[in-house]
C-alpha cells in the first residue's frame, strides 16, 4: 500500500456495554488493522471517547470513517490532524535492576526522559513515562539495556490543539 | 403507563408498528411470548426449521415494503436464524428477528440452549439488542423498527432472556427514539446535483445503472422518465431486477457475470454511468478496479459507506435514490434539449437486436431460456416471482423479465440456496392475491423443501417450479468449463421424485416433458391456490451464458 502512515481517528460513542465488541468487530471483519486503541469516559453523561490509530492510506482511513459512523452506537468521529493534535501514550515499564549502580543509571534515564520512578524493590524498579508514541519506544529500547521484566502500555490518546474539539453538542 | 409482562408489552408493541404476522417456531425460550400471542390477535406462521422463518419474513418484507418479523428460541433456535439474518443484511432488507434467551442469571453459565446470538448476529444486523429488563421492551422495539425501516433497511434483532417476558411491570409506550448516533440524510447535496447534471448534459453515451435501491427508496417512475428525457439505457443488478419494467425499449437487463450481452456491452460503451442505489458488487462490477474506469461514474447510495468502498465515483452523491433522481431530473428537464433520437440510441437499440437474434438460435424441447419466456406468456404480470440460487437464478435473471418493483426477489449477495421457497411463503402472505412462483433448481429446493408442510397447513399456496437436471447445476458449470470436466460432488442421484414429495405433502405435483405440458401445469396450478410442485427435467448440460470469468472484466464476456 502507497502512503501508509500512522493516523489517529477520534471517536465519540455511547458509553454502554458491547459498544467496544460492535467498533473492534468492524475492524477484523473489514480486515481493517488496528495499531492502538485507548477507551475511556467523556465529561458528557453516557459517552465515550475513543482513541483508535491505524496505519494505511487516505483510502484506508477513509473507509475506516465512513465503516465507523455507520455504526449506531458512534455519535462522531474526526481524522485528527498530526500538525495540530497533543497525541500521548503513558507506558509502566519494570526494569531490572539488581544493584544500586543499575538502579541510579535508570533513575537518570527517567529524569532525562520527564518521567517519574513510582515503585523500588530490591530487584526492579517500576517507571511511569508519559509522551508521544516515539518517546515511549525510544524508552523502553534503552531499558532493554537493563533488562526489561514488564510492559503496559496505554495506546495512544488525543486531542486537537486549540478551538477545535470532537465534541456532541 | 399499563402493568403487563414482558412479553404482554412487546405483542403490544408490535401491535403499534402494525405487525399483522409473525414467522417462527416456539421453543422453551420463547413459550411465554407464545403464550401471550395467542391474545394478541397477530398471526403466528409455524415454519419448519428457523432459517426458513427467517427468509419468510424477508420475502414478506420484500414483497410487501413493509418489515418482515421472524422468531425463534434461544440456541439452536437463534442459530438457524443466522443464515437468514445475513441474507437480509446482504440484500438490505428490514426484518426485526426475535430470539428467546436463557434468564438473566443464566446468561453466561452454558445454560442449556444459550448461544450468544448478540455476539453471533453483530456483524449481519443493522444494529442488535438485548433487553435487560421488562420496561426496555416498549423502547427496543419502537427503535428496532425505526433503525430497520430507515436510511439503508436492514434486520434489527432483539434477544429477550425469559424472565424479562415474565417479569410485570409498567409499560410505557409513548417514548421518543433518541438516536444520537443513527441519523439517516435522505436529502442530496445540492453542489452534487449540479455536478451530476452538468456530466448528464454533456454526456454522449449515458447509461443508467439501477440497483435495490431504486426498489427500496420507490424511485421505480422517476429513474424511468429520466432515462426517457435522456435516452439513456437502464441496466440493473440482480436486485434492482423490476424496478423498471424489463419489456421497455431502454431496459437492457442485468449487468454483470451473468448480465446480457446487451447490458455488458452497452456498459463498456458508454461515456457515463449513472449508478443508483447499489454497491458495485463484484457479481456487478466483476473486476472492481477495472469498472467503469472508460467512463464518469456518478454513484448515488443512501449508505455514504458504499461510496468509494469497491468502485470509486466521479461524482459521489449520498441521498435517496428517489429524491436525487428526481433533483436531477426536475434541473436537467430545464437545460436538455429533447433527445428524440441520437447515435447512441440507435446504438442501444442495435446491439438490443443483436443479442436477441444471437440468443434466439439454438433452440430445443425445455430449454431453460424458452421455459422462462414461455413462464412470462403464462403467468400475469402482477406474478411475484422468487428464485432459488445457482443456475436456476441466473436463468430467471436473463430470460424471465419482470415488470414491476417488488417482483422479483433474489438473494443476491449471500447467494442463499434454499431462500426461494419460504420467501414464496412470506411474499404470498404479504400479498395474499398475487400468484408467487418459485423458479427453482433441484439442489436449492432440497435445502428448504420441508416448509411444503407450512405452504399446505397454513393455506398459503404457492408454486415451485423445479428445473430439475439433478445435479449441482452452476457448480457443475464450473466444473466443465474451468476444472476439465471433473465433476466432484456435484450428482444428487435424481432422488427424490418431487411429484411423490409434495404429494406426501399434502400438496399436488405435477410432471412435465414439454413446453405445452410446462405451460398448462403452471396454469392450473396458480388457478388451483394449492401448493404446486411442477419437476421440470432439463440437461446436465446446460450452462448459464454469457459469462465473466472470475478474475475478468466485462470485456473478458463470453457465451458459448
Amino acid at each position: 500500500m502507497e502512503n501508509r502512515q500512522t493516523h489517529v481517528i477520534a471517536t465519540i460513542v455511547e458509553h454502554k456495554p458491547g459498544v467496544l465488541y460492535k467498533v473492534s468487530n468492524m475492524f477484523r471483519r473489514r480486515g481493517f488493522n488496528i495499531e492502538s486503541i485507548s477507551v475511556g469516559p467523556t465529561d458528557q453523561e453516557g459517552l465515550a471517547r475513543m482513541t483508535i490509530t491505524i496505519n494505511g492510506d487516505e483510502r484506508l482511513v477513509e473507509q475506516v470513517i465512513k465503516q465507523l459512523s455507520k455504526l449506531i452506537e458512534v455519535v462522531k468521529v474526526s481524522e485528527l490532524e498530526p500538525s495540530s493534535t497533543v497525541a500521548r501514550e503513558m507506558a509502566l515499564v519494570k526494569v531490572h535492576t539488581p544493584n544500586a549502580k543499575n538502579r541510579s543509571d535508570v533513575i537518570n534515564y527517567v529524569n532525562i526522559f520527564r518521567g517519574h520512578a513510582v515503585d523500588v524493590s530490591p530487584e526492579s524498579i517500576m517507571v511511569e513515562v508519559t509522551g508521544s508514541p516515539d518517546k515511549i519506544d525510544a524508552f523502553i529500547d534503552l531499558m532493554k539495556t537493563f533488562g526489561i521484566k514488564e510492559v503496559a502500555r496505554t495506546g495512544v490518546t488525543a486531542l486537537s490543539r486549540g478551538v477545535k474539539s470532537v465534541r456532541i453538542d | 403507563m399499563t402493568k403487563m409482562s414482558g412479553a404482554q408489552a412487546l405483542l403490544e408493541a408490535l401491535k403499534r408498528q402494525n405487525v399483522e404476522v409473525i414467522f417462527g417456531i416456539p421453543g422453551g425460550a420463547v413459550i411465554p411470548i407464545y403464550d401471550a400471542l395467542l391474545d394478541s390477535g397477530i398471526r403466528y406462521i409455524l415454519s419448519r426449521h428457523e432459517q426458513c422463518a427467517a427468509h419468510a419474513a424477508d420475502g414478506y418484507a420484500r414483497a410487501s415494503g413493509r418489515p418482515g418479523v421472524c422468531m425463534a428460541t434461544s440456541g439452536p433456535g437463534a442459530t438457524n436464524l443466522v443464515t437468514g439474518i445475513a441474507n437480509a443484511y446482504m440484500d438490505s432488507s428490514p426484518i426485526v428477528a426475535i430470539t428467546g434467551q436463557v434468564p438473566r442469571p443464566f446468561i453466561g453459565k452454558d445454560a442449556f440452549q444459550e448461544a450468544d446470538i448478540v455476539g453471533i448476529t453483530t456483524p449481519i444486523t443493522k444494529e442488535n439488542f438485548q433487553a435487560g429488563k421488562a420496561s426496555e421492551i416498549p423502547k427496543i422495539v419502537n427503535t428496532a423498527f425505526y433503525i430497520a425501516t430507515t436510511g439503508r433497511p436492514g434486520p434489527v434483532l432483539i434477544d429477550v432472556p425469559k424472565d424479562v417476558q415474565t417479569e410485570v411491570d409498567e409499560m410505557d409506550f409513548s417514548n421518543r427514539i433518541e438516536l444520537r448516533g443513527y441519523k439517516p440524510n435522505y436529502d442530496p447535496h445540492p453542489v452534487q446535483v449540479k455536478k451530476a447534471v452538468e456530466a448528464l448534459t454533456h454526456a454522449e453515451r449515458p447509461i443508467i445503472l439501477a440497483g435495490g435501491g431504486v426498489i427500496l427508496s420507490k424511485a421505480s417512475s422517476e429513474l424511468l422518465a429520466l432515462a426517457e428525457l435522456l435516452q439513456a439505457s437502464v441496466a440493473t443488478s440482480l436486485m434492482g431486477k423490476g424496478c423498471v419494467p424489463e419489456n421497455h425499449p431502454l431496459s437492457v437487463g442485468m449487468v454483470g457475470m451473468h448480465g446480457t450481452k446487451a447490458a455488458n456491452k452497452l456498459m463498456l460503451e458508454a461515456d457515463v454511468i449513472l449508478a443508483v442505489g447499489l454497491r458495485f458488487s463484484d457479481r456487478t462490477a466483476c473486476k472492481l478496479e477495472e469498472f467503469g474506469s472508460w467512463a464518469k461514474i456518478i454513484h448515488i447510495d443512501i449508505d455514504s459507506a458504499e461510496i468509494g468502498k469497491n468502485v470509486g465515483a466521479y461524482i459521489p452523491i449520498v441521498a435517496d435514490a428517489r429524491l436525487c433522481i428526481d433533483a436531477i431530473y426536475k434541473t436537467l428537464v430545464q437545460q436538455l434539449k429533447e433527445r428524440k433520437s441520437s447515435p447512441w440510441a440507435d446504438r442501444v437499440q442495435e446491439i438490443k437486436k443483436q443479442s436477441q437474434e444471437e440468443t434466439n438460435s439454438n433452440e430445443g424441447s425445455l430449454k431453460p431460456r424458452q421455459l422462462m419466456m414461455e413462464l412470462r406468456k403464462v403467468l400475469p404480470d402482477e406474478t411475484i416471482v422468487t428464485t432459488e440460487v445457482g443456475q436456476n437464478q441466473m436463468w430467471a435473471a436473463l430470460y424471465f423479465q419482470a415488470y414491476k418493483p417488488r417482483t422479483f426477489i433474489s438473494s443476491g449477495g449471500l447467494g442463499t440456496m434454499g431462500f426461494g421457497f419460504p420467501a414464496a411463503i412470506g411474499a404470498k402472505v404479504a400479498c395474499p392475491d398475487k400468484p408467487v412462483v418459485d423458479i427453482a433448481g433441484d439442489g436449492s429446493f432440497i435445502m428448504t423443501e420441508q416448509e411444503l408442510a407450512c405452504s399446505v397447513v397454513e393455506e398459503i399456496p404457492v408454486t415451485v417450479i423445479v428445473l430439475n437436471n439433478s445435479v449441482l447445476g452452476m457448480v457443475a458449470q464450473w466444473q466443465r468449463l474451468f476444472y476439465k470436466r471433473r465433476y466432484s460432488a456435484v450428482h444428487l442421484g435424481g432422488v427424490p421424485d418431487f411429484v411423490k414429495l409434495a404429494e406426501a405433502y399434502g400438496a399436488q405435483g405435477f410432471h412435465v416433458e414439454s413446453v405445452s405440458e410446462f405451460s398448462e401445469a403452471v396454469r392450473k396450478a396458480i388457478k388451483s391456490e394449492v401448493t404446486t410442485v411442477i419437476d421440470v427435467p432439463i440437461s446436465p448440460e446446460e450452462n448459464v451464458f454469457p459469462m465473466v470469468p472470475v478474475g475478468g472484466g466485462l470485456k473478458d464476456m463470453f457465451w458459448e
